[in-house]
C-alpha cells in the first residue's frame, strides 16, 4: 500500500474533498487533490491509496538525471 | 512513462555502480527502510551487483501489523452487520486462525478499497450497515486515513469506524539503532514517507547515532544514487540527511497534510509484529474523533494472539535474519500459503526473495549451509 505511483493531473473536480483525474500512463483515475491544493491539470504528482501527496518538481526531476549522467564510465568498469 | 523510465535507464544505472565501487573501500552495511525499496532491490538484483551490505528493513506496513489486531480485524469482519473495507494487501495476512479473505469466502461482508474514501461512500450509501475501515499503514497512508475519519465527521457518518493501526518511521529505526545487534551503519530512507512528514525528524537521529540516513526514492536509478551518497557520507565520516528524492520531497514534507493528521491522530505507543511494543511508535485518534474507533465501538480491544511457532518475521523484520535462513520459507510458507506476514505483501522481504526466485540455503543442496545474509564485501 506504500507504493505510490506519478500520475498527470487531467482535470480537477469540486469537492469536499477536492478531487482530480490523474492520467497514469493510459489508465485514468478518480484522486484526492486536498494535499496537493496548488497543483494544475498537466502537473505530475504521487498518488498514494488515491490521495496525491506530493507535486513532482520538474526543475529537481532534471537535476537529479543531470547529476547522475555527470558520472562517468559505464558497460567496461561493471563488466570487470 | 514519464518519472519512471528514466529513472530506469540501464546506462545510467552502470555508470552509478561503477561510481560505488570507486568510492567504496570498506564492507560497509546499508539499511533500506521501506519494503517497495526493498522490492526493487532484490527484482533489480541490485543487492548483487554492489559491494555494499543492504539490510532489509521493517518498512512494510502489512508485515507490521501485530497479530492481534488481524484477529480484531477478524472478529468485527464476522458480525453480521459489518461492512469490513481494506486496503488488498492486508486481506490474506494470517490471523490466528484464518485471514479476511477466509473469512470473505464463508460469507462475511469483505471488501477491497482502492482509497479509503470509498470505505465513508459505502457508509453514506449503506445507513442501515455498519462500515469499518481497517486504518493501517506507515506515514504514507495516514493522509489519505485521517481524511477519511474527517469526512466521516463531517457528513455526520454514525455508521463508520476506523480499526487505527498506524505505525511511524523514525521510532523503529531508532529501535534498529538502540539494539544490541545493530550492524545498520546507513539508512535509506523512505522517500514517500518523507513526502508527508518531510526529513526533520531525522536530523537529530543522524546526530545522535552519527549515521547517514539519506531520503530516498523507488526507482533503480534512485537507489543506487541513494546509497552512493550514503556510503560517500561513510567514507568521509560524514553523518548528515541529505535528500536523494528532491524530486518529491521537501525538508517541510507537506504541510497541508500534516495539518490534518495531526487534527485526526495523535501519538501513541504501539505493538509491531515481531518486533513488540515500540514507545511513541504509532498513531490513535485524538479525543475529537474517538467515536470512530471500532476497536472500542465492537469491543475487541482486548484481544490478544499468538504467532505460528516456526515463522521468523520478528527477526525478518529487524533486519538480523534472512528470508532464506527460514526453515519454513518456500516450503511451509509460500505467497499462496503464508505463514508470516513479510510473505504475503507486495512490500514484503520474504515476497520479495519468493518473487525473485532466490532459494532457500537448507533447499540448494550444494550451496547450503549458507551464512547470515547474502552479501558481504567486494567480490
Amino acid at each position: 500500500m506504500c507504493l505510490g505511483i506519478p500520475g498527470r493531473i487531467v482535470e480537477l473536480a469540486e469537492g469536499p474533498p477536492p478531487m482530480g483525474v490523474v492520467d497514469f500512463d493510459g489508465v485514468r483515475r478518480q484522486v484526492c487533490l486536498a494535499y496537493t491544493p496548488e497543483a494544475r491539470p498537466g502537473d505530475y504528482v504521487i498518488v498514494h491509496v488515491g490521495f496525491a501527496i506530493s507535486r513532482v518538481d520538474e526543475e529537481e526531476a532534471v537535476r537529479t538525471l543531470a547529476v547522475i549522467r555527470a558520472i562517468p564510465g559505464g558497460m567496461d568498469e561493471v563488466s570487470g | 512513462m514519464k518519472y519512471l523510465d528514466e529513472y530506469r535507464d540501464p546506462d545510467l544505472a552502470r555508470r552509478l555502480v561503477a561510481e560505488i565501487r570507486a568510492v567504496v573501500t570498506r564492507p560497509w552495511s546499508v539499511m533500506e527502510v521501506c519494503g517497495g525499496q526493498t522490492h526493487t532491490i532484490v527484482r533489480q538484483g541490485i543487492d548483487e551487483l554492489i559491494p555494499v551490505r543492504m539490510i532489509h528493513g521493517p518498512g512494510c506496513p502489512v508485515c507490521v501489523t501485530p497479530l492481534e489486531m488481524v484477529d480484531r480485524a477478524l472478529e468485527i469482519a464476522a458480525r453480521p452487520e459489518v461492512v469490513f473495507t481494506s486496503y488488498g494487501d492486508m486481506l490474506r495476512v494470517p490471523g490466528t486462525t484464518a485471514d479476511l479473505l477466509a473469512l470473505k469466502a464463508r460469507g462475511a461482508d469483505v471488501r477491497v478499497v482502492y482509497s479509503p474514501l470509498e470505505s465513508v461512500r459505502l457508509a453514506r450509501e449503506h445507513p442501515d450497515r455498519q462500515v469499518v475501515f481497517f486504518a493501517v499503514g506507515f506515514e504514507t497512508t495516514a493522509p489519505a486515513n485521517a481524511m477519511a475519519v474527517l469526512r466521516g465527521a463531517e457528513e455526520g457518518l454514525a455508521n463508520f469506524s476506523v480499526l487505527v493501526s498506524h505505525v511511524l518511521v523514525p521510532p523503529a529505526m531508532t529501535a534498529i539503532l538502540d539494539s544490541s545487534g545493530n550492524e545498520v551503519q546507513a539508512f535509506l530512507a523512505a522517500g514517500h514517507v518523507c513526502a508527508v512528514m518531510g526529513w526533520t525528524e531525522y536530523e537529530p537521529l543522524a546526530e545522535r547515532y552519527r549515521v547517514p540516513i539519506v531520503v530516498t526514492g523507488f526507482e533503480p536509478l534512485d537507489l543506487l544514487e541513494g546509497v552512493l551518497m550514503a556510503v560517500r557520507q561513510l567514507e568521509e565520516g560524514r553523518f548528515e540527511v541529505e535528500n536523494q528524492y528532491a524530486r518529491a520531497v521537501r525538508r517541510g514534507g507537506n504541510p497541508t497534510a500534516l495539518q490534518t493528521i495531526r487534527r485526526v491522530f495523535r501519538v501513541s505507543d504501539r505493538a509491531w509484529r515481531g518486533i513488540g511494543v515500540i514507545p511513541r511508535s504509532g498513531l490513535e485518534l485524538t479525543a475529537e474523533f474517538a467515536a470512530f474507533d471500532a476497536a472500542a465501538r465492537f469491543g475487541v480491544a482486548d484481544v490478544t494472539a499468538r504467532e505460528h511457532p516456526a515463522c521468523i518475521a520478528g527477526e525478518i523484520l529487524r533486519g538480523t535474519r534472512l528470508p532464506t535462513d527460514c526453515v519454513a520459507y518456500g516450503t511451509l510458507c509460500t505467497p499462496r500459503h503464508p505463514l508470516g506476514a513479510p510473505m504475503v505483501s507486495a512490500e514484503g522481504t520474504c515476497a520479495a526473495f519468493h518473487n525473485a526466485g532466490r532459494a532457500a540455503f537448507h533447499n540448494a543442496g550444494a550451496l547450503g549451509p549458507g551464512t547470515q545474509r547474502s552479501q558481504g564485501g567486494p567480490r
